[in-house]
């Protein structure tokens, strides 16, 4: 379904208070002026059990206001949308890069791009989640609790959805103007066993996306039939053995392997990152930009892409936060390194032509940064289904869902956790273990895939909440990838490893 | 913009309903960050939210429900209550339901709030730019950041709540990096208002860590005696206390439950050898924190019907033993708990112990010194396992002396057992965190953690 922008944003003063600011920073001495006008309202529904115990629904709308003088950034912003106010934060934002010319020896420059006047773009989905009634809302979320509570197995159920409608207008000093709408929505449901030696959970496999309220039908993701299979999923995992610690060989599912991607190949190919502008807070990279070109990243089997084009890509959109318009291009090819994720100031000082749009801000009130887009595996064209891919397991674990996750700041080092774990011996599934973690380094391990599932086995996973910068900024994101087999993987006891 | 009180006094005149709580925050922040010795992004930010909570008599209970906006105009009010009154009616009961405070001052209701802005770094930015000059010479590069925000939160009521609360707080926060960038160390502080920061401790600092690690050795993974500055205390405390509620406990969904005990927690049981305190005071000099409950959302944590209630000290731990867990007034009915809401700060503390950091490391005869603790997560929430990272240097000790560098690793450890691993305690200190920045007023002591476990190497410096 084709929407468009809401009108009560397109009722907001846009072109005015866009105009005042460019005018005025322009006035005032700056080289570059951009203005971000938003609004992003995000709900929140969490049920214990069938009880709806929070529910909250907050709009953020402002404005930010971005110059360059004399090679030197000023930002400023405010909640107030109004031409006055855009003029004012224009003068805050020039004094902001006058007081800190003196800390900076880096002329600020920008990588060019074409003019893209008054576009609008919507993201696809159906039904605008802040239009279904709360009771609808509490009712189906409920009722998949209820379903999971009326089982010997499920003691206490929670359920938690998130959903967010963003609304962007950027203009800037070269004449770009954009107006952008786009939609997501995340819902987990866990279900608690608690027993004598303490208490086990699980919780659904379902991804976030870029969809709305349809998501919660069972047309896209199937959450009935996936509750109905969850307190027996539930049952075995509490009554497995312990995992026996060791090398094994993982076939991670696409509920899981998403998450491996993120950490260990979408945040190392930030080239803000690799560069050193996270040194202090998220981090730096191994893949610094002498590696491109030349590293060998994974095995042959492994190609990347990063897009910002996905049909429901959470990071899907039309023009970046600096209006550059949206692409897609490869950053590991056959395994070797040969592409970064870009804004349009790191562009400009790694000597390329063009950024390939990775800027956003997740707020009116912040600066807009390189933020990842969506980071994929591609799958084997001619590639197996799941169920050959276990056929070619002889001693290993299948692994599916996400939970904890943790690696280093270089991106060398990682430990993940997940939901279910899924022993093969011979190609035969043969019962769940629990306890279960898998380290390694993140080139040992991504050259160590041997196998690539065929399209079949393909889905678009991803996160809400990506954490990146001063002041902390959060970024919705995908990851598609196929389910895929890891050779002779690190695979860790987390009772053993708690001294139990 | 329309005035914050005049904001309240209107929503709660609009909201027809049994009670409205309304929620301005309005906070003004100014932020600089920088890497490699020069300037990358600044800021000066001005936001506000309104909540507007509605409070509805329903059969059988009191409904509640919660709209946040971050402007309201003077054509809004009746919309906005109206909306949280439908969202009220919609969620229906509500479990945590409690008698709403009513009749309460508290604060200068009526003042404007007092923005900070640049001059907050008037005498911090030019020592900036010198330290920046000094390591340049000197082939140091450094990355951080600093902010300093002042926070405003009216709380007013239909039942007639006014309270007020300002809260000032900063932190800076420096990485230094030489040799290439394979030296690497990190040096935080927590402050109110930046007069106490001094930029010539923290190159000092910085400096006297990056000659540490002139002489470098490669350590197996392994269980070390580990000193942890009081900034790696603070983190792995804080991680503790996010475990604590004591619904979560009583259900049995805790590491504070007592297993194969259903509906019994673990109050009363010895976690530390040495009797140490734990706790929140918001009165704790240097940390003054809200002296009044404030919850937009219920939770866990907290509870909406608990907005404005006044705080006691929330004592977790007291002499070692586990005093209490978080409830709000309706979960400590279900549990038999007491009510104790968690405060807005965290200090740790051993009566009598004194010492710095350096006194603790003289004590060691063979271990490791941690810098600080990173990407931390919880891997198993039965024993309350938590992974992570040590980052920016970790340093071998010899006869109570620093002797040089090793390399970093992860670590799995469950910070609740670590209680019980702690050997030596030194004078607690006003410190920053850094894994849990959100968490910005803490007070803790270097310590000695017993047989910490140190679970693979990591290649990161």
């Amino acid at each position: 379904m084709t929407h468009t922008v809401d009108p009560d944003f397109l009722a907001l003063p846009l072109d005015s208070v866009s105009d005042a600011a460019i005018q005025a920073g322009l006035s005032l001495g700056a080289s570059h002026v951009d203005i971000r006008i938003e609004r992003v309202r995000t709900g929140v529904l969490e049920l214990r059990d069938t009880n709806p115990e929070t529910q909250t629904d907050d709009s953020v709308a402002g404005i930010g206001v971005r110059v360059i003088v004399n090679g030197a950034w000023g930002f400023a912003s405010s909640p107030e949308i109004s031409p006055s106010a855009a003029k004012r934060l224009a003068g805050v934002a020039v004094a902001m890069a006058k007081t800190s010319a003196p800390l900076t020896t880096e002329e600020i420059a920008l990588a060019p791009e074409p003019v893209y006047a008054n576009r609008t773009w919507v993201s696809d989905y159906e039904i605008d989640p802040f239009d279904v009634p709360g009771e609808e809302k509490i009712a189906r979320l409920a009722g998949l609790n209820a379903s999971l509570l009326k089982t010997k197995t499920v003691n206490y159920a929670s359920a938690f959805t998130m959903f967010v409608k963003e609304q962007k207008h950027y203009a800037d000093s070269y004449g770009t103007s954009t107006t952008q709408q786009r939609v997501r929505m995340q819902t987990a449901i866990d279900a608690v066993h608690v027993g004598d030696s303490g208490f086990e959970s699980m919780r659904t496999l379902a991804y976030p996306a870029g969809h709305g309220w349809e998501w919660m039908g069972n047309s896209i993701w199937d959450w009935d039939s996936e509750i109905s299979e969850l307190p027996e999923l539930l049952a075995e995992k509490v009554a497995a053995p312990s995992v026996e610690p060791g090398k094994y060989d993982l076939l991670i599912h696409p509920s899981n392997l998403w998450l491996t991607i993120h950490e260990s190949i979408g945040h190392a190919t930030e080239l803000d990152r690799a560069l050193g502008y996270e040194a202090n807070y998220a981090g730096t990279s191994f893949a610094t930009i002498d590696n491109l070109n030349t590293l060998q990243y994974g095995s042959e089997l492994m190609n990347i892409t990063g897009d910002r084009t996905t049909p429901h890509g959470l990071s899907t959109i039309g023009y970046d936060d600096e209006g550059v318009q949206a692409q897609e291009w490869d950053i590991i090819k056959d395994g070797l390194l040969v592409g970064y994720q870009l804004d349009r100031r790191i562009a400009a000082r790694a000597g390329r032509e063009r950024s390939n749009g990775c800027a956003f801000a997740d707020s009116p009130a912040h600066v807009p940064i390189q933020r990842m887009p969506n980071v994929s595996l591609k799958a084997n064209p001619v590639g197996p289904d799941l169920e050959g891919l276990i056929a070619g397991v002889e001693d290993g674990i299948m692994i599916k869902g996400d939970n904890s996750w943790s690696i280093d700041m270089q991106r060398y080092n990682f430990q993940f956790t997940g939901q279910q774990f899924h022993r093969i011996k011979n190609g035969q599934l043969v019962g769940q273990v629990k306890d279960v973690a898998y380290q390694a380094t993140t080139t040992d391990f991504w050259r160590s895939m041997k196998a690539v599932g065929g399209p079949s086995t393909y889905v678009l996973g991803g996160a809400f909440n990506c954490g990146k910068a001063q002041p902390g900024q959060i970024a919705a994101v995908s990851h598609g990838c196929p389910a895929a087999v890891f050779d002779k993987v690190n695979v860790l006891n987390t009772v053993a490893e708690a001294g139990k | 913009m329309i005035a914050p009180q005049e904001i309240i006094e209107r929503i709660t005149a609009a909201a027809d309903y049994d009670d409205c709580f309304v929620i301005v925050a309005h906070n003004s922040q100014a932020n600089l960050r920088w890497a490699s010795s020069t300037l990358t992004t600044n800021g000066v930010i001005t936001e506000q939210s309104v909540t507007v909570i509605a409070f509805v008599a329903i059969d059988g209970g009191m409904a509640t429900g919660s709209i946040t906006r971050t402007d309201v105009k003077a054509d809004e009010y009746e919309e906005i209550a109206r909306a949280a009154g439908v969202a009220a009616r919609a969620a229906g009961k509500a479990e945590d339901a409690a008698e709403l405070l009513t009749d309460s001052h508290m604060g200068d209701w009526g003042a404007a709030h007092a923005p900070t802005g640049p001059d907050v770094f008037s005498k911090f930015a030019p020592d900036l730019g010198e330290m920046f000059r000094r390591s340049q010479e000197d082939s140091i590069e450094l990355f951080g950041y600093a902010e300093h925000t002042h926070s405003t939160v009216w709380i007013g009521s239909k039942g007639g709540v006014r309270l007020r609360h300002d809260q000032p707080a900063g932190r800076v926060e420096m990485t230094g990096k030489s040799h290439n960038r394979t030296r690497s160390t990190w040096e935080g502080r927590a402050t109110r208002d930046f007069s106490d920061i001094s930029i010539g401790d923290i190159d000092a600092g910085i400096r006297q860590r990056l000659q540490w690690q002139e002489r470098t050795s490669q350590i197996v993974p392994g269980h070390y005696q580990t000193v942890a500055p009081s900034g790696a205390v603070a983190d792995l405390m804080a991680y503790i206390l996010y475990a604590s509620p004591g619904r979560d406990a009583h259900e049995g969904r805790s590491v504070f439950a007592k297993k194969g005990e259903p509906g019994k927690t673990r109050v009363g049981e010895t976690l530390a050898k040495l009797p140490i305190n734990l706790f929140s005071d918001c009165n704790f000099p240097g940390l003054e924190a809200a002296p009044f409950n404030v919850a937009t959302s219920s939770s866990s944590y907290g509870s909406v019907f608990d907005n404005g209630i006044a705080l006691k000290n929330f004592d977790f731990m007291l002499g070692g033993k586990l005093e209490n867990l978080i409830t709000t007034r309706a979960s400590s009915v279900t549990t038999g708990l007491p009510f104790a809401p968690f405060g807005d700060n965290m200090i740790m503390e051993l009566p009598g112990a004194s010492g710095d950091l350096d006194s603790i490391i003289a004590k060691v005869t063979s271990g490791l010194l941690l810098t600080t603790l990173w990407y931390v997560r919880i891997v198993d929430p039965v024993s309350y396992l938590l992974t992570g990272l040590t980052r920016d240097g970790v340093y071998e000790i010899k006869d109570g002396e620093v002797v040089g560098a090793v390399n970093n690793f992860r670590w799995n450890e469950s910070p609740v057992d670590l209680l019980s691993r702690i050997s030596a305690v030194g004078a607690t200190e006003i410190t920053a965190t850094r894994e849990l920045e959100g968490f910005g007023r803490t007070a803790t002591p270097p310590v000695i953690f017993e047989d910490f476990n140190m679970s693979t190497v990591s290649q990161a410096n």
